[in-house]
């Protein structure tokens, strides 16, 4: 947990330890979400995509809980220096779990969708894009629960493989559409599944930004290299 | 001495600079080599545990020290560039110039016009009645007095609140036109609403003035202060821009402190 040294108050202590624990536990359901909303499009299992939908709720309920916390801390504690470093993290984290769990949960809304036509090899494609996403995830929350800013920059570095694989799965899903019309709809929705991948990336990145801020006080710089866009759109 | 990496003890254009200040009681050493600057109209908060050396290094910009039995100041200390540590210097004029506020109101036993009119008339500040009644207007006007005290003047300074009796003293401070107002947790004894009066009155004067305050709040001195001076056991740890030392303080020691953690 991010600076868990005790405060001569210990129920201080308690509370800080208390919003960390509900930003790790709200980081672990949006990675189930993102794995099992992937996992039913891949397995074409309609009751997981169920599942995964269902679970966003519990999401937002967390993302709901973390800023009753973080606001009542403020007003209560009037937190200094790392701590409110921390407190303001975890309520900027905690949005962009709550981003990631919803682009996930629409994976799996599609998901249900896609598997109404008949199997395509695009699907498959997907998840190399996924494990990236799934990977900075953990990576980053990793980095929150451990306090460790270089392993969060390391996340931010991922980005930009994110961004061209998606570049490269873009031109993918071209060429099924171009190859049968009759491939349009699963290959577009892929599409957006990906799209919704490659936000997954970014909100880690800023995850990764906000961890870092937390533990040092010094902002991260903004500038990160962006690949080449085969597709003349940016990955943004 | 501080580590010139992480302490920005130094500042452009200084109103009292402090090198090597050292004090001790009876032999026994109460502040080690302090180097602090003191910057022209704006107010630095210093702020540590209880016993670390605040007041002490506070009452050291006046000479209050000197009417402490064994008490020892070294080192220097200049304000405007005169160095106030020297023999030479009358301490009666530097403490008009370094004025100082205290924990408790301390109204003289007096009416609330003699109170402020006490300090001009000693240094021969006015000639005549009516330029004494203008200062007292004044000074009471700039504390935010004035028009709770106008119709009562002559009556005792003591009469008034706890949060009125703080402002009367710093209308006192500043009739004698200082350049320095030191004030050692001026708002410890009132309450919300006098204190909020005070920070809001602090906050106007150091447009003119150079303000140092000791506080055991830290949220006052967050709100009060542009530089936070952190003190501990007799050295200053830690000393920067408020913003910076209450964000992102450089020295675990000040962090310690500052979110209320064992040290
Ligand atoms: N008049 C005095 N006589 C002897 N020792 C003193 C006197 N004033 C302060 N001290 C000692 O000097 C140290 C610093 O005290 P002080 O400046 O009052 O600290 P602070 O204002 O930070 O609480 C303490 O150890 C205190 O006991
Ligand atoms: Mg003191």
């Amino acid at each position: 947990m991010p600076n868990s040294d005790a405060h001569i108050v210990r129920s201080y202590s308690d509370e800080l330890q208390n919003i960390s624990a509900l930003v790790a536990k709200m980081g672990g359901l949006a990675e189930t979400i993102l794995t099992d909303a992937m996992t039913a499009l891949v397995k074409r299992d309609a009751d997981l995509s169920t599942q995964a939908i269902q679970a966003d709720k519990r999401v937002d309920n967390l993302d709901a809980e973390i800023e009753y916390q973080v606001v009542r801390m403020l007003a209560l504690r009037q937190p200094m220096a790392v701590d409110l470093r921390s407190i303001i993290s975890a309520l900027k984290i905690a949005q962009s779990l709550e981003r990631i769990a919803d682009h996930a949960k629409n994976g799996a809304k599609r998901a249900l969708v896609i598997n109404q036509s008949p199997p395509m090899d695009a699907t498959r494609g997907i998840v190399r894009l996924s494990d990236v996403a799934r990977e900075m995830l953990r990576s980053v929350l990793d980095a929150y629960v451990n306090s460790d800013a270089e392993g969060a920059v390391k996340v931010r570095d991922r980005d930009e493989d994110l961004d061209v694989l998606y570049d490269g799965y873009f031109r993918e899903c071209l060429t099924y559409m171009m190859e049968d019309n009759r491939n349009i709809t699963a290959a577009t929705h892929l599409l957006f599944i990906a799209k919704n991948i490659e936000r997954i990336g970014d909100h880690c990145t800023n995850i990764a930004e906000n961890v870092y801020y937390m533990q040092t006080g010094e902002r991260l710089s903004t500038a990160r290299p962006k690949g080449e866009d085969a597709m003349g759109l940016k990955a943004e | 001495m501080l580590d010139s990496e992480t302490n920005s003890a130094t500042i452009a254009d200084p109103k009292v600079v402090c090198r090597d200040v050292s004090v001790s009681y009876s032999g026994k050493q109460a502040l080690f080599d302090i180097d602090l600057d003191i910057g022209s109209h704006q107010v630095t908060s210093l702020i540590g545990p209880s016993g670390c050396g605040k007041s002490t290094f506070l009452r050291c910009m006046n000479r209050m020290n000197d009417v402490i039995d064994g008490c020892v100041v070294t080192g220097s200390i200049s304000v405007d560039g005169v160095e106030i540590l020297d023999d030479e210097i009358d301490a009666v004029q530097l403490r008009r110039r370094v004025g100082m506020v205290f924990q408790k109101p301390n109204p003289f036993p007096k009416s609330i016009y003699d109170n402020i009119a006490y300090g001009p008339r000693i240094h021969g500040l006015v000639r005549g009645k009516d330029e004494l009644d203008e200062v007292v207007q004044t000074s009471l006007e700039r504390a935010g007095l004035w028009e709770e005290v106008k119709d009562r003047l002559l009556q005792p300074g003591t009469g008034l609140s706890g949060g009125q009796q703080q402002r009367l003293c710093i209308a006192r401070a500043i009739a004698v036109r200082p350049d320095v107002i030191l004030m050692d947790e001026p708002c410890s004894a009132l309450d919300p609403i006098a204190t909020a009066r005070v920070e809001e009155l602090i906050d106007e004067l150091k447009r003119s003035y150079s303000i140092v305050i000791v506080t055991h709040s830290m949220q006052q001195a967050a709100r009060v202060s542009q530089r936070t001076a952190f003190f501990h056991l007799g050295i200053v740890v830690e000393v920067g821009e408020t913003e910076q030392i209450f964000t992102n303080p450089r020295d675990e020691r000040t962090q310690g402190y500052i979110t209320g953690r064992y040290g």
